[in-house]
């Protein structure tokens, strides 16, 4: 083994799926830490369910090997691993009851009937469905179905515990909760979590680190605010958050400090770290809410002018369009802080200011 | 608005009223064969007031034959019917589950082609079937007999079963047998466990229609019964050649009840999605 089985769960080496000309994942590594919670995030057909699947058992990859807990596993059926997943449709036993789906797992695996008791009682009390033991899945509520889905993948105690869009059928407000919920849960019982969604905002709510698919490719791996604030590619960018684009050409550069020229609009400064020395050009990403809005000119690392040409009010931000005198336009997010004195409006000329930190430079897809 | 609404009430009358005749026309006949069954008259046709006595009567022969007192044919025919409809019931059953099971499992370039091939029996006129099993029969040497007569109800009644647990699997998540997988159920496991159970409404009424189907069966049975595989429906229909007696309003009466209450049973199963 390359790698130390104490600290890494899952391992996915180099694997690639393909379904008959179609490229679902294309040489994908990966290292899952025990304990983790991972969120395997892309839109849909970016192939992270197919990773979830062949992690799972239900796909063999066509190149490539998968670990968990050091031993290798790609060719094993989804019966033999220690890997339980939560199905996206909850795939519920309809004929069963709540205790008999969630025991499902210990009666497969002949666990002694008096610790499966005991355990399906301690499952179904961490997951808050006491008193509901009795009923048919037919009888509960999504959320409730959401709960024993759960509950009958935990039973089991797998090393790795594998999500596949579990919220994405529950409405907004119960959503949120079970994110927390969930995230509680992980740390409570340790266990790795890998998560699949297309939602940034779950997966930003939820993991320790975020691996972004596109493509059947990892984009970038790291953590929440890592992907969020400095994203590597114009995808990440654009997919995590609001984003400007922006395309430059290199005007000067003085070691890590690179100056800009935007195109149709002003020059900026910024910290470039993996420009490679021959770059002509650039492109950056500019969070919208990282561009600061006076109508004085301050003191910053980067100024320029605009003017508000649209203003779009979101509740508790504006959203707000600028265009400076070259043509250049930018979104840019304030936040309504009094409803009697939002300080500027649309057709205002103001001053944008910009810190080093918040210019990223990216690369294209 | 009301004028409008006017017109949609005179178009459901009128198709309620339709539907009405439609009713009438198909169920009165089977009103009355009830009726006359407890007509007082040696006369099939004739009404004479009420009475149970062909009820009587019928279950006195039954008695008689059950005890061994004196042997009926009437009812050693609805003893065969009873025993044929039930073998071929659970055969019908076992291939007709396995091989929806197998056209929902396997895809293959055939598959459709065979799907069209199990309908057949269900439409080809059974004159035919009865024909050509009679001949497959003799061909193969197979004494007619009991065996014949369930080998060639199975063939249509199978069908029944696979197309009704078909429509079962149509409709079922393919994550159900992943997630039993998933558990530690072995393939083998998840069809037992999880799958079976999924499809049991559907086997039920299935079974259902297929006893029934193989209860009511005239033409293919005639073809292929032997000296002692006489069914309740051939030996009734030999009896009405004779002249309608009021027994035998009785016996369709009883068969009837026993035919709608299995098909009831049947389509209320079918209703227990989940």
């Amino acid at each position: 083994m390359s790698t130390d089985a104490k600290e890494v769960m899952v391992e996915v080496r180099r694997v690639t799926k393909t379904f008959d000309e179609f490229t679902a994942v294309s040489d994908v590594s990966l290292e899952i830490r025990a304990g983790e919670f991972i969120t395997l995030l892309g839109p849909s057909g970016c192939g992270k369910t197919t990773l979830l699947r062949m992690i799972s058992g239900f796909e063999t990859p066509t190149q490539g090997q998968i670990f968990i807990a050091g031993q290798d596993v790609t060719h094993d059926p989804p019966y033999r691993r220690d890997a339980n997943q939560v199905f996206q449709s909850y795939a519920l036993f309809p004929h069963m009851t709540v205790k008999e789906n969630i025991g499902f797992g210990l009666r497969m695996k002949k666990v002694p009937k008096s610790e499966a008791q005991e355990r399906v009682r301690e499952a179904i009390a961490m997951v808050s469905l006491g008193g509901m033991e009795d009923r048919k899945p037919s009888q509960l509520s999504g959320g409730q179905r959401q709960r024993v889905a759960l509950a009958r993948a935990i039973v089991c105690r797998p090393k790795v515990l594998l999500l596949d869009e579990p919220l994405s059928a529950l409405d907004a407000k119960l959503r949120h909760a079970m994110q927390v919920e969930l995230k509680h849960l992980q740390q409570k019982l340790g266990i790795t979590f890998v998560f699949v969604t297309h939602d940034q905002e779950e997966a930003l709510t939820m993991s320790d680190r975020i691996a972004v698919i596109n493509q059947g490719k990892v984009e970038q791996l790291g953590d929440a605010t890592a992907i969020y604030h400095q994203p590597k590619t114009t995808f990440v960018a654009n997919f995590i958050g609001q984003a400007n684009i922006l395309e430059g050409r290199v005007v000067s550069r003085a070691g890590r400090k690179v100056t800009l020229r935007l195109e149709g609009g002003p020059e900026v400064t910024l910290l470039a770290d993996d420009l490679p020395d021959d770059a002509t050009t650039a492109m950056i990403s500019v969070r919208p809410e990282k561009i600061l809005i006076r109508k004085q000119r301050e003191e910053s690392d980067n100024v320029f002018e605009a003017e508000i040409a649209e203003e779009i009010f979101k509740g508790a931000t504006d959203q707000l369009m600028l265009r400076t005198p070259g043509g250049l336009e930018l979104w840019a997010v304030v936040a309504n802080e009094s409803a009697r004195q939002a300080t500027v409006h649309k057709g205002d000329k103001v001053f944008c200011h910009l810190h080093f930190d918040d210019i990223v430079v990216v690369q294209g897809n | 608005m009301a004028r409008k609404l006017s017109g949609m009430r005179l178009l459901n009358l009128l198709l309620g009223g339709w539907s009405g005749l439609v009713f009438l026309f198909l169920y009165i006949p089977i009103v009355l064969l009830i009726v006359y069954s407890f007509n007082a008259s040696k006369m099939a046709i004739v009404w004479e007031g009420f009475s149970f006595k062909w009820y009587t009567a019928l279950g006195r022969e039954a008695l008689d034959h059950v005890s061994g007192t004196k042997r009926s044919p009437l009812v050693e025919s609805a003893i065969n019917s009873v025993t044929i409809a039930s073998i071929v019931t659970v055969f019908s059953v076992i291939l007709g589950t396995a091989g929806a099971w197998l056209l929902y499992r396997y895809k293959f370039p055939a598959l459709r082609s065979i799907t069209t091939l199990v309908y057949i029996p269900m439409i080809i006129p059974e004159i035919i079937m009865g024909i050509s099993l009679l001949i497959f029969f003799k061909a193969m040497s197979l004494t007619l007999g009991f065996t014949t007569v369930i080998i060639s109800h199975i063939t249509f009644c199978f069908p029944f079963v696979l197309i009704a647990v078909q429509a079962r699997l149509a409709g079922v998540d393919p994550a159900l047998e992943e997630a039993a997988m998933d558990l530690g159920a072995t393939p083998m496991k998840a069809l037992f466990l999880v799958m079976v159970p999924y499809m049991m409404p559907a086997i039920i009424s299935g079974g259902l229609m297929a006893f029934t189907l193989s209860l009511d069966e005239v033409i293919v049975t005639y073809f292929t019964r032997g000296p002692t595989s006489e069914t309740l429906p051939l030996r009734v229909y030999g009896l009405a050649k004779v002249g309608l007696s009021p027994i035998l309003n009785t016996i369709s009466a009883v068969f009837i009840v026993v035919t709608v209450a299995l098909t009831v049973a049947a389509e209320s199963v079918k209703g227990l999605n989940k």
